[in-house]
């Protein structure tokens, strides 16, 4: 096995690795990819002109929480989505304003979302979102009970193709109006 | 703005009249339950689509009503009818505070109602952020991740190499990525959340952590530093993490809270 040499040969190197991982890989899994030979400013540049050269073609190289991936251009999805026709089953409103709720209020409790939401939070609930890798336990809060404390994962973030949550629109952009006191 | 429920159907037809209060027929509760998510879901949309003034609300026949219903529910779900009663007795006590005349020298209490609005509100954005997150394109739907065929073969060993030249490497990395750092301002797309999270993790697997081990220079530069920090200053007005330091000047521990 010869090291790459050149630009050329290295970039061939990240883009196989990357188009075979089927999950993104960050800078460090990369780094490896050249045993220590290589810095994380060079592959950020050879990366920049990967994703550059794919530009026109079928795949995007896209940068999210856990690092890069290639995915499908957005306009053929439609295409590839038609081979399965199942398509998967819609999480209930409990779920979405759940996660909404433990995406933009984290760390919290199930309290704490039963608060908001003004029902008890059915297990199946956090099952489900557990299950998906959506959500995890960071810690527990120091109350009595010592209820375990919720927040949004990487995984997370990924399958909604974000880098961070400061890429989700901002929670005041969904404020409605006042509701007045007298009527 | 707000589609929630204009679908809803009693026995097959669709809802047009509103109902006056907060009594559901007995007949439509199931419908109910499945077109709301709790007493203030219901609330919130009474509210906004009917006008309806939280004050208005006949409470005594309300209460009656309740009990009645609340024995029917006994069967079916009796969480939910709990979690409708709470609200019920909720607005009772607001009801009660407004029609008690305010001691004179009590001149700026708070109004009783605007504890509940607050929450309506909250829960009003939370259906909306719901809605987004629902609609964002996701992987798997809207996303298709490439994953070429590749068979893993076992690896070649690689040469050895020496601890020490690894080492020497390494610091030769690390002082020329210290000549090479760039000073870029540009708008940072930081969340103090999310950097909450994280050291609550990482507290969580590593138990006792030192302050500085907390920030990684290497990696993200000053505004996350700063970010990360105010994360840590979060964090500890949450009570969810112990900050502690033996004598001035001396290492500072972090710890999480439900630590031994």
């Amino acid at each position: 096995m010869k090291e790459p040499e050149n630009i050329v040969e290295m970039k061939q190197v990240l883009e196989a690795a990357l188009l075979t991982a089927g999950q993104p890989l960050s800078l460090d899994d990369m780094l490896k990819l050249f045993a220590g030979r290589m810095e994380r400013a060079t592959i950020r540049m050879l990366l920049d002109e990967i994703k550059q050269e794919w530009e026109g073609k079928t795949l995007d190289l896209a940068q999210v929480a856990t690092g890069y991936r290639f995915q499908a251009k957005p306009e053929l999805s439609a295409f590839i989505a038609r081979m399965n026709p199942e398509r998967q089953p819609k999480y209930s409103r409990a779920v979405m304003e759940t996660l909404a709720i433990i995406a933009y209020r984290q760390p919290v409790t199930r309290g704490d979302i039963e608060k908001i939401r003004g029902v008890s939070v059915n297990p199946n609930v956090m099952r489900q979102l557990l299950e998906r890798d959506w959500i995890d336990v960071v810690g527990q809060r120091e109350v009595p009970g010592r209820p375990s404390l919720y927040a949004t994962t990487k995984h997370f973030l990924d399958d909604l193709n974000l880098r961070s949550l400061a890429e989700l629109p901002p929670f005041e952009d969904f404020a409605q109006s006042e509701i007045p006191l007298d009527s | 703005m707000l589609s929630i429920i204009s679908e809803i159907k009693i026995n097959g037809e669709a809802l047009t009249e509103l109902p006056q209060d907060l009594y559901i027929p007995p007949d439509a509760l199931e419908v109910y339950l499945e077109s709301f998510e709790g007493p203030l879901d219901l609330l919130l949309y009474l509210i906004r689509k009917n006008n309806l003034d939280i004050l208005d609300i006949p409470m005594a026949e309300l209460t009656v009503q309740y009990m009645v219903y609340v024995e029917k529910m006994k069967a079916i779900k009796l969480e939910l009818a709990a979690d409708y009663l709470l609200m019920s007795a909720m607005l009772i006590e607001i009801k009660s505070r407004m029609l008690l005349p305010k001691p004179v020298e009590v001149e700026e209490e708070d109004d009783p109602r605007a504890e509940l609005v607050r929450r309506l509100m909250e829960y009003e954005a939370i259906k909306l952020a719901a809605k987004n997150l629902d609609e964002m394109p996701k992987v798997g739907e809207e996303f298709q991740v490439a994953h070429a065929y590749y068979q893993h073969v076992a690896d070649i060993k690689p040469p050895e190499v020496s601890v020490d030249e690894l080492v020497e490497a390494w610091r030769n990395v690390m002082k020329r990525a210290k000549l090479n750092s760039h000073h870029q301002l540009g708008r940072a797309e930081l969340s103090v959340r999310e950097h909450m999270s994280s050291v609550l993790r990482r507290l969580q697997t590593d138990g006792m952590c030192e302050f500085s081990q907390l920030f990684d220079l290497e990696i993200g530069g000053l505004p996350t530093l700063v970010v990360n920090f105010l994360a840590i200053l979060e964090l500890a007005k949450e009570g969810l993490v112990k900050i502690t330091q033996q004598a001035a000047f001396s290492t500072i521990y972090l710890q999480a809270s439900n630590a031994e």
